[in-house]
């Protein structure tokens, strides 16, 4: 099947052909989703496998989506959780990932533990007592309260991402530091913090996309017209117009769309990120 | 090494204040909640004793934004779900403590034991297809990938990667369209390799709707098995490979004997996560066929069985207790994978130091 190297034209030719086989299936439903949410009703039924053409060319989706959903609006709010959340988890995580492989005190190995339960246990099994702790908090259809979630879901794993890679930051650093009597503060602030940007990206890749993403918990802390997400505005909307294909087209290509502006932009880092993680 | 005094541990004689009682979640809002939180687990206040005895404060300092976050959000609602499953609840809302009554219940009274195993049963089927589908499908196409001197390599990869990238949600939808019998995509595309006779609504009927949604999901995730493995693959060293080249070993014998025992341990990570994804999937199903998981609930799974139970559905009344029970039963089977995993995998794995 694969030869060690790709030296005869013949075997390298099946392998383009099942990657560009597999990547034609991955890539087609978006494609098809997307080149139909810019053709009349007409265009979608009779071809649906066509571009859109003169003929046929319609934006009429789109502007119903825009008028009756606050697609700006989620949009906003799947950006503000999003970012703020992983602003919190890569400061919060990379400080206590720094105390617990910089420093030896007792219970270390056990908090580090505990910490680490959540990488593998999902919160989700603890929505029942997590809402009842959100009403009490009356925050309730509040972003801060998927903000506050997220933070606590997204801590574990990435205090394990950046535990390894501030363990290989080079001893020397910190101890000539100490040696002229910079604080531990200082140290943490300005000499860690910087050097561990590289794992920004991969902390990225394994907090925001399920954040962005999520349904449950917009679904059940913050249903509410103001605070809905992407994700939760368009099921909404879409269990709403299901018989109208324009629209439930249109707002299918828009929760898409800045996915892929996003993904074209950073997918380097993306991967580059996953992999390194996912090295060891 | 010039700096032979310094000692390499930090120095732990930095004002011995440690966690304060303040940073205890039992008084910060003074909740019900919490103080029920603190009363079933002394093992937490074990942590805080331990915490509280001799911990420089800057350590403390640093700790105590994760771990506070973590704590109230994440793992003290984990337990108090737990505890949540042996009471029950009157319709005033006051509860009261039932030991192993909702356990009973769902496990054996029919009315509740009958959607329980049904789901249990669908997610195993649910977990088995992505098992035997999608990771060796990511298997060979890290395989591919990862070969010596194959051009656009980064953009295949890229590319077969998006899809996870995309809402569950999203993806749900997309493909229902797809196969929708009104739009006639799926039918029209049959129709021209000649194998038109074969299509079906698939997610409408009994027979074929879980199958079916299992498939879109693992169209959505192979990209993830697929990038683990290939970095796994990546890091395989490149003289054991060559030596084996040389030796004259084909490059069949070299993958079957050389690379797969180097990720194996990766292929046990890849299981495991996948069972921990498959056994708290929601979102899918959810999206696609509502939370009654139709047809006739030959879709429901454990994720929307926890939620009906919780919320209720037509006539049925919510019940935080059940559906607290509900949520331990599905972490006993998580625990129950990721224990598996660590005594029997990871235990028997050879890691290779490379």
């Amino acid at each position: 099947m694969n030869k060690h190297k790709v030296t005869k034209p013949l075997s390298a030719a099946g392998v383009h052909l099942a990657l560009g086989g597999y990547t034609l299936l991955a890539l087609f439903p978006i494609i098809l989703i997307l080149i139909n949410a810019f053709k009349s009703r007409s265009g979608i039924f009779d071809d649906p496998l066509a571009l859109p053409n003169a003929e046929t060319f319609f934006i009429g989706g789109f502007e119903k989506v825009i008028a009756k959903s606050n697609f700006m609006l989620y949009f906003g709010n799947s950006l503000t959780v999003t970012l703020v959340s992983l602003a919190l988890i890569l400061l919060f995580g990379a400080m206590a990932a720094w105390a617990l492989s910089e420093y030896k005190f007792r219970g270390n190995r056990l908090l580090a533990l505990y910490m680490a339960i959540g990488i593998m246990v999902p919160i989700r099994l603890g929505t029942v007592s997590i809402l009842e702790l959100i009403v009490e908090l009356n925050l309730i259809n509040t972003l801060t309260a998927l903000v506050l979630v997220y933070t606590a879901q997204g801590l574990p794993l990435a205090i394990m991402i950046l535990s390894e890679f501030i363990s290989q930051i080079p001893k020397e650093l910190k101890e000539a530091a100490r040696c002229d009597g910079v604080g531990e503060f200082k140290i943490f602030f300005q000499i860690i913090l910087p050097l561990i940007r590289p794992a920004v990206a991969t902390v990225a890749v394994f907090t925001m996309i399920p954040v962005w993403n999520d349904l449950w918990f917009p679904l059940i802390l913050a249903p509410g017209e103001e605070t809905q997400t992407v994700t939760l505005g368009v099921q909404q909307f879409i269990g709403q117009y299901v018989t109208d294909w324009n629209a439930v087209l249109a707002s299918l290509s828009l929760a898409v769309i800045p996915v892929l502006i996003m993904y074209t932009i950073f997918s380097r880092q993306l991967i580059r990120g996953l992999t390194s993680g996912a090295v060891k | 090494m010039s700096y032979g005094a310094i000692p390499s541990s930090p120095p732990l004689t930095v004002m011995d204040v440690g966690f304060s009682r303040r940073c205890v979640p039992s008084t910060t809002a003074g909740s019900f909640y919490f103080r029920n939180i603190a009363l079933a687990m002394p093992a937490m206040d074990f942590v805080w004793e331990l915490a509280m005895k001799r911990m420089p404060w800057h350590i403390a300092v640093f700790l105590a934004p994760a771990v506070l976050l973590y704590s109230v959000f994440s793992a003290l609602p984990l337990l108090d779900t737990l505890r949540l499953g042996f009471f029950t609840s009157n319709d005033a809302g006051q509860t009261s403590f039932v030991g192993l009554a909702n356990y009973i219940t769902i496990l054996t009274d029919p009315a509740w034991s009958e959607s329980f195993w049904n789901a249990m049963w669908n997610n195993c089927k649910f977990f088995l297809i992505h098992l035997l589908i999608q990771n060796p499908i990511g298997l060979i196409l890290a395989t591919l990938l990862s070969l010596k001197g194959l051009k656009g390599a980064r953009h295949y990869r890229t590319l077969i990667f998006l899809p996870t990238l995309l809402s569950v949600v999203i993806i749900g939808f997309i493909w229902q369209l797809i196969l929708s019998p009104l739009w006639g995509v799926s039918e029209g595309l049959l129709d021209k390799v000649g194998l038109v006779d074969y299509f079906a609504p698939w997610l409408g009927e009994e027979g074929s709707a879980l199958i079916t949604l299992a498939l879109i999901s693992v169209w959505q995730f192979v990209g993830i098995p697929m990038m683990l493995i290939y970095a796994a693959l990546l890091a395989v060293p490149e003289d054991i490979v060559e030596a084996a080249h040389v030796e004259g070993a084909s490059a069949w014998r070299i993958f079957w004997e050389i690379k797969l025992p180097l990720i194996l341990p990766t292929l046990g990570l890849v299981t495991i996560l996948t069972f921990v994804g498959n056994f708290n999937a929601f979102d899918l199903i959810y999206s696609v066929k509502g939370a009654i998981a139709g047809p006739n609930y030959s879709t429901d799974i454990l994720g929307t069985l926890f939620y009906r139970t919780f919320f209720g559905y037509q006539s049925q009344i919510g019940s935080p207790t059940m559906g607290a029970a509900v949520a331990t039963l599905m972490f006993l089977v998580i625990l129950a994978g990721v224990g598996a995993y660590f005594y029997f995998v990871q235990r028997k794995l050879t890691r290779y130091e490379l």
